[in-house]
């Protein structure tokens, strides 16, 4: 365990880091109301976040992260475009490894821009990686951006599209969802009585709840719908597979990726991006030659990053959380923002992992 | 100091607690009135009974100031994480047994798995504005199973009692509870998903891993586990 003056000294030197790059140093609450998260991330946040409450303002959750306190701030009042700076400690609960910090610190950098994702993309990158300074950190990247274009791009209903992209984050039952719509696995023996029936609803059951018999029938309706519609291709599952499993130095991934979207155009926006941001990061002296992309990464977690996501490992500690990781929100800024919306990329960096890797070496 | 047993307090789970212990020469009983939460252990020499809550017990030997003490597993699981390290199942009793299963309205035809519960939850959560309500008390496992088997749009809320109850009376969509017979169940006019079950707990003999033992709790410890014909070495 590093000593907490160590570890601030190291975090306000970060922060003085990304002030000198142009961010303004925000402050934010610890306590927010649990509404907005819980909204946000659903029941899974009650499992990494501890929540409080009083009689006045209710459930309050102490902050698991910066970024949704920064966007909500940004989407009240800030100007664009804006980079912002925090340093401050975050609060995770740890119910299955008492291993594992409950309360460390963050210190964050988080650009809100419209024009030139791409640029923004690599200026947060190569500004974490230069103020993590010359450690033998590996990066790992990803872009959420590629799978989900492939998925829109899919020749299938709308629905199917609309059910798998709700399940990119949760790669097992996207994958049971895709196999079920290439007709790979059966349908669920209970479905196909209940499509076999002439009429479902006369069921004789009480009707109680707040979910109606107009909804159900709705939804029968949509599961006839999804029998009837054609399966899947299996070029196309072959495709979305091997996207998935794209794992190579950047330049390699990028060919790969390239090869890929002649069978899938609809990805070709998204391979543009990937191109202009290698571009942007080799201009701002990142060795792209040797960074690791992977199709799959940052697909386990919280949904919120939703195009490029980056990660700072240290090698030979496969017991140590990242040291550093970040990712594009823009989705995140859309739910906040009721009605408005603006690109955003962020990272952040834990001094206390930094100061436990330098006390090693 | 001597070797602390903690049993359920009251009803049935005390009544065949007491039985079982009775059963293989143990003898259980309480003291005064029948009111007084206090009891006696005949049978085995330096073990002190301890009557408390069914609930309260998994953190007593969490806490290691109980050393033994019957409760479920679901209750173990639910409020001890990481519960393998805290405290060792020494045996099964046979009762007490129950279902952790995940219930929705019988009148949700189309609703008959996890699958079809994520559906619906997505699309309910679209109508409604809000997220699909399930009533329980087992916060901890209900999410860790829904997690795992990628249930989106739903919430969870708290339900101490009557659980069964909450769908009607429309302040949840669906429950998460144990059930022995499913009658309950039935009777408020909701069904079990056929994948739902999330863990099959009875009453259970638990030994806590971090209650101090003297040199004489572990000679009491050693004598009443002979007597049960169990198998647990102290640490």
């Amino acid at each position: 365990m590093p000593q907490k003056a160590e570890v601030k000294a190291c975090a306000a030197k970060l922060h003085a880091v990304f002030e000198q790059a142009g961010a303004q140093s925000v402050e934010m609450p610890v306590l927010m109301p649990a509404e907005v998260l819980l909204d946000l991330y659903g029941e899974d946040i009650r499992g990494r976040a501890y929540v409080t409450s009083d009689a006045l303002r209710g459930e309050q959750m102490v902050r698991p992260d910066f970024t949704v306190p920064v966007v909500q701030m940004h989407m009240a009042e800030g100007a664009e475009p804006a980079r912002y700076t925090y340093a401050g400690e975050v609060f995770r609960r740890q119910e299955d490894d008492d291993s594992r910090s409950n309360e460390y610190l963050q210190v964050g950098y988080e650009v809100f821009e419209r024009d030139n994702p791409a640029e923004s993309d690599a200026e947060v990158f190569a500004l974490i990686q230069q103020a993590l300074g010359d450690k033998s950190l590996r990066a790992a990247t990803g872009d959420i951006g590629i799978l989900a274009a492939a998925i829109q791009g899919l020749e299938t209903t709308e629905a199917r599209k609309r059910a798998l992209t709700r399940h990119i984050w949760r790669p097992r039952r996207f994958r049971a969802l895709l196999d079920r719509y290439a007709g790979r696995t059966p349908m669920p023996a209970s479905r196909v009585a209940l499509l076999a029936q002439d009429d479902p609803m006369a069921h004789g059951f009480a009707d109680i709840g707040r979910r109606s018999q107009q909804e159900v029938a709705a939804r029968i309706d949509i599961l006839r719908a999804e029998a009837e519609a054609a399966p899947i291709s299996a070029l196309d599952v072959d495709l979305i597979d091997a996207l998935l499993n794209v794992r190579e130095a950047l330049p390699f991934a990028l060919e790969h990726i390239r090869d890929l979207a002649v069978d899938m155009p609809a990805i070709g926006p998204a391979v543009q991006r990937l191109r202009d941001r290698i571009d942007a990061m080799h201009r701002r002296g990142v060795d792209v030659e040797t960074l690791e992309f992977e199709a799959s990464y940052g697909r386990t977690s919280m949904e919120y990053y939703d195009g490029f996501v980056f990660g700072f490992y240290a090698p030979g500690r496969p017991d140590l959380p990242p040291v550093a990781t970040g990712g594009r929100y823009d989705a995140l800024t859309r739910v906040l923002g009721q009605g408005r919306e603006i690109p955003a990329v962020g990272g952040v960096i834990r001094p206390d992992l930094l100061v436990e890797l330098e006390a090693q070496s | 100091m001597t070797l602390k047993l903690g049993v359920p307090s009251k009803g049935r789970l005390m009544e065949k607690t007491f039985d079982w212990f009775g059963a293989r020469g143990v003898t259980l009983s309480r003291t005064g009135s029948d009111r007084e939460y206090a009891g006696v252990v005949d049978g085995v020499e330096g073990v002190e009974l301890v009557l408390l809550s069914a609930g309260e017990i998994p953190r007593e030997l969490s806490a290691g100031r109980i050393h033994l003490g019957v409760t479920g597993t679901d209750l173990v699981r639910e409020k001890l994480g990481q519960w393998e390290q805290q405290v060792e199942e020494l045996a099964p009793l046979g009762f007490g047994g129950a279902d952790l299963i995940i219930a929705v309205p019988a009148c949700w035809v189309d609703v008959e798995t996890l699958d079809d519960l994520d559906a619906a939850a997505a699309a309910f959560r679209a109508q409604h504005g809000f997220r699909m309500r399930i009533a329980t008390k087992y916060h901890r496992l209900v999410r860790e199973f829904l997690r795992d088997n990628g249930v989106a749009d739903y919430q969870l809320v708290d339900s101490q009692g009557a659980t069964e109850g909450t769908v009607k009376n429309l302040t949840a969509e669906g429950v998460a509870d144990i059930t022995s017979t499913g009658d309950t169940l039935r009777a408020n006019h909701l069904k079990i998903l056929s994948d739902g079950l999330m863990l099959k707990s009875q009453a259970t003999l638990f030994r806590s891993r971090t209650a101090p033992l003297t040199a004489a709790d572990r000679t009491a410890l050693d004598c009443l586990l002979t007597q049960l014909e169990l198998d647990g070495k102290a640490d």
